[in-house]
């Protein structure tokens, strides 16, 4: 496999979906999302990414746990693949290098 | 969808249910489950927090965004699919591969593609340009020419000539109609003049509005250039040949050598495809009036026609009203005796001048747009061809590839990726084609431009070109491609890696019909260039009344017009030429007619219009026409002054069984007609010649034709008459023309018709050729073993090259078969364009019959020769 390039929303999925732990489905993610983000973000929109990230494998998934309030419908649960925390890691020693090779001072700090 | 009723109370809120069945419907069931349980999660927590009212209108809002192709896919893929390009790279990988394994094959359909390609592309760009015409003028499609219908001699004729009085007349009385109404002058050639410098550019006499119709780029000055009657404004090119690097505004020039007139204006040259591209300067039509003070003077000047008018229709007015608004311009000015002519006056598009230019009868019949239509299709035509070659190529080497095919699939290709890894074979090979065609067009362009008579540039910085040839590839790559894509991914891998895998007896049928298809085109187009060629021939040898050879066309100067005689007695002396004359039309074109004749019989309301040349004395001489009966004209009768000579047309016209001797009145004068003389073909060589006149008048000769000496070398000759052309006329340029150039010039549109048909059936057969050989080639490998065994067993060369050519030959007569009729049916519709046409033979069809056979038979000889001449050892020692 090449270098593997990750969209900015399915690198923050990724990311939420690794912060979650264990138990991290649909509704959980995109609850998460919208809260760390702050951005509204469509329901299909975290399927539809969660789904493709999954083609890609990124990660795995497993149906269980039907629950009343879902009409009797199982929970798919996400985690992390190793390719996917390989991919999250790769991006993240990037950005650090690239950070690094800013000058001090070149970013003004704004706020506290 | 299933619902446990029993876990769920009725207070329970529901969502709507319409979202839930599209969901059921839409969404892949793989994916459903979890899918609908996280949205019904979210709408229950939704509910508690903003009401079940707005939960519901959440959920379907939800809903809705789920329909995009990724959720209706139904297929769940075990394998994750490649986040990267790699398959893709995969396929051309391949696919490279497959091109440079079989460098033959490769180099025959990159070829034949190529070719192809170019010649569409080509056409394209030809297409692009007639269809561009005029389209410089911002204007473009409000701007009209005011032309006239006439009724004569019992047809309808349509003219552009207009009375001079048309353009003030529009103005006055249809002013609401037009935002300009602009009267002009015949383009011609005129002598400019710095002091003793003169030089003869092309140009025209415009009134004020001109510029401003145009919608001309001024480069100095501005539209209100031709205000003053004694202005003049010129093209670039010409201000720069006249004046270099001077700044050109204000200086002083000489017109025709009479008037000098001021420079006010600069504009940027016209491009080559716009009616009026040969008009380097523009003078004022008042100072055309004022050098031609007999318009003023005219008793009626609706009476004759001798100039144009143009016309801007007004922003708010459509074409056609204005059109039929005007219909009656003339006619309310004629006397009834002249209004039997029924004039119509009517306006004709810009944007119809290139392409329907013609008229019959009154009617609008098209012209160059068939000549479009003809190479669009044979454009298209000849693409097609290269692409069945490649279909054909491609299919009949299934049988090399259909185990490549099979353990593809065993391995787990699903069909579809077989069908995108050939899509990709032939994509590679059509983009490698298209630049190898982007460089032939680039090297075609001009020897093209030169047959069409065009400037066609490549458009380079066209962004809609690009989009264009983007589409051209993808299109070609999908017509080539499709059919070789499915059909060899439609192999069942078991009876192919069996070895139980044959192609079947029908096979190779789709192939065979595609050869017909190729040599139906190309036989198609032979027959066409052989028949165009002969009408242009039948046109050429047609008689045309006088004798050509050594005849010149002068220009006239108002030195020689004045000294005429003097002129001819010392060219005469000098023993330049044979002997000269002048005439009111030249002898390769009709430049005045006339009505107003009169006859002992003739029907009072009949309109009768004739083209009737001034002549002097010696013009039967000179031209060398036949008298048929009479007598020519002659100085020793005072009488012929007021004679008439005509053409046997004018004979049968006329209801007098004998002509010579009758009384013709013209003008209610009467002249007598004293010789009939063999018809002067002066118009166009397809149509026959009108019945015309000609009688004796000194004074306006607005044409020399001189005689040379058959005895001396023409250069000698030219040289001495331009000497003593040079004592009457210093420092003008020396025009002259020679009639049988002038005459050749006649057959331009129709020579480059068939030139280019040419080229055209030529590239077709190129590509048929193409194909056929590398079909003969693999046919040749497929039958190896066979024609080994024939050989032990005693074939010879010849039924072995019998055996392998019968197939082709077969197909290519059968294409003769399907061609000949198409052929005949458009070629008949296309000559019943020309009144004057060659009859279609049946031998056309058998020359291009043999000839297509021939040329297959050479192509396949090759191959089939090569294959029976193999020695049978080698190729039966394998098993």
């Amino acid at each position: 496999m090449k270098r593997t390039f990750l969209g900015e929303f399915e690198e923050v999925v990724l990311l939420v979906l690794a912060a979650c732990g264990e138990e991290a489905y649909g509704v959980i993610i995109w609850e998460q999302l919208q809260q760390q983000t702050g951005r509204s973000i469509t329901i299909s929109a975290v399927h539809a990414t969660l789904y493709r990230l999954e083609e890609k494998g990124y990660l795995s998934s497993q149906l269980g746990g039907a629950t009343a309030e879902r009409g009797g419908r199982r929970k798919r649960f996400f985690a992390l693949t190793a390719l996917g925390s390989k991919a999250l890691l790769e991006i993240q020693a990037m950005r650090q290098q690239l950070w690094q090779a800013i000058p001090d001072g070149k970013l003004q700090l704004i706020g506290q | 969808m299933s619902t446990n009723k029993e876990r769920i109370e009725p207070s329970n809120p529901q969502p709507p249910h319409w979202a839930d069945h599209l969901l059921d419907w839409f969404v892949a069931p793989h994916r459903r489950e979890d899918l609908q349980g996280d949205l019904q999660e979210i709408f229950l927590k939704r509910v508690t927090q903003v009401g079940l009212t707005q939960a519901r209108r959440e959920y379907g809002w939800a809903v809705l965004h789920y329909l995009t192709p990724f959720f209706y896919k139904r297929q769940p893929n075990e394998y994750p699919t490649p986040s990267t390009t790699d398959m893709l790279q995969n396929y051309l990988k391949i696919a490279f591969r497959n091109l440079t394994k079989n460098q033959v094959y490769s180099a025959i359909n990159i070829g034949g593609l190529a070719v192809g390609m170019a010649v569409a592309m080509l056409i394209g760009l030809w297409v692009y340009d007639e269809f561009s015409f005029n389209q410089y003028h911002p204007s473009y499609d409000r701007i009209a020419q005011v032309m006239q219908h006439a009724t004569s001699n019992g047809k309808v004729e349509s003219q552009v000539a207009n009375p001079a009085v048309m353009g003030p007349e529009l103005r006055a009385k249809y002013g609401s109609n037009f935002k300009y109404v602009v009267q002009a002058s015949w383009p011609g050639s005129y002598v400019l003049s710095i002091g003793d410098n003169h030089v003869s550019k092309e140009g025209i006499y415009f009134e004020p509005d001109g510029p401003a119709m145009l919608g001309l780029r001024m480069r100095q000055g501005t539209y209100a250039g031709l205000k003053d009657p004694y202005s003049i404004m010129l093209s670039e090119s010409v201000a720069k040949s006249l004046f270099g690097d001077q700044n050109p505004m204000g200086k002083t020039l000489k017109v025709s050598r009479k008037y000098d007139v001021k420079v006010t204006g600069v504009y940027e040259d016209l491009p080559y495809n716009t009616s009026f591209r040969k008009v380097t300067v523009i003078m004022p039509w008042a100072l055309w009036l004022i050098d031609n003070p007999w318009v003023k003077t005219m008793k009626k000047p609706w009476g004759s026609n001798f100039s144009q008018t143009y016309a801007q229709v007004a922003d708010q007015v459509a074409m056609e009203d204005a059109s039929t608004r005007i219909k009656n311009v003339k006619l309310d000015n004629l006397s009834k005796e002249e209004a039997r002519y029924k004039w119509v006056a009517f306006l004709h598009p810009m944007s119809k001048w290139e392409l329907y230019g013609e008229f019959k009868n009154g009617m609008n019949i098209g012209g160059q747009i068939k000549y479009v239509w003809m190479f669009g299709i044979i454009g298209i035509f000849v693409l097609m061809l290269a692409c069945i070659n490649f279909m054909n190529l491609a299919t009949a080497r299934s049988e090399k590839r259909a185990k490549e095919v099979g353990i593809r699939k065993a391995i787990g290709s699903v069909r579809s990726q077989l069908v995108n890894q050939f899509f990709a074979e032939s994509y590679l090979v059509v983009f490698l084609a298209f630049l190898v065609a982007v460089l032939l067009v680039l090297l075609l362009l001009p020897p093209f431009n030169e047959v069409a008579d065009k400037k066609i540039e490549f458009l380079w910085t066209k962004p809609l070109f690009w989009f264009i040839c983007l589409a051209f590839i993808g299109v070609t790559g999908l017509v080539a491609g499709s059919y070789p894509a499915f059909y060899l991914s439609s192999f069942q891998p078991l009876s192919v890696l069996k070895g139980t895998f044959r192609v079947g007896k029908w096979a190779a049928v789709p192939r065979q019909a595609l050869v017909v298809v190729q040599f139906t085109v190309s036989i198609i187009l032979i027959i066409g260039t052989i028949i165009v060629y002969q009408q242009i021939q039948h046109a050429k040898n047609r008689p045309i009344g006088y004798n050509r050879n050594g005849l010149v066309n002068l220009g006239v100067e108002k030195e020689i017009k004045d000294h005429f005689e003097a002129f001819r007695a010392e060219l005469k002396a000098a023993g330049a030429i044979e002997e000269m004359a002048a005439s009111s039309s030249p002898l390769t074109g009709v430049w005045n007619t006339n009505g107003g004749f009169d006859w002992a019989g003739k029907d009072p309301d009949q309109a009768v219009d004739f083209p009737n040349s001034n002549v002097t004395y010696e013009w039967g001489k000179t031209v060398g026409w036949k008298v048929k009966e009479g007598r020519d004209f002659s100085r020793e009768f005072a009488t012929d002054s007021s004679a008439f000579i005509i053409n046997e047309a004018m004979k049968q016209f006329l209801p007098f069984k004998d002509p010579v001797g009758k009384i013709l009145k013209w003008e209610n004068k009467p002249y007598t007609i004293i010789g009939v003389v063999s018809d002067i073909m002066a118009e166009s060589p397809f149509y026959p010649v009108r019945p015309s006149l000609y009688h004796i008048d000194s004074d306006t000769p607005w044409n020399m034709t001189i005689r040379l000496k058959a005895a001396k070398s023409p250069s000698q000759s030219m040289a001495l008459l331009e000497q003593i052309w040079r004592k009457y006329v210093p420092n003008v340029p020396f025009q002259y023309e020679f009639v049988d150039q002038q005459y050749g010039s006649k057959f331009k549109a129709e020579e480059r018709i068939g030139t280019l048909s040419a080229y055209f059936a030529v590239l077709a057969i190129f590509i048929s050729c193409l194909g056929i050989f590398g079909m003969a080639s693999f046919i040749a490998e497929q039958r190896t073993k066979e024609i080994g065994i024939r050989k032990v067993l005693g074939a010879s060369v010849m039924n072995l090259w019998q055996l392998l050519t019968k197939d082709f030959a077969l197909l290519v007569l059968v294409a003769c078969l399907i061609a000949s009729p198409i052929a005949y049916y458009y070629l008949t519709d296309w000559l019943k364009g020309y009144d004057y046409r060659v009859a279609i033979s049946w031998w056309v069809f058998v020359i291009a019959a043999v000839g297509a056979l021939g040329i297959t038979l050479l192509t396949v000889s090759y191959q089939s020769i090569k294959a029976a001449l193999m020695n049978p050892v080698r190729s039966l020692r394998s098993e």
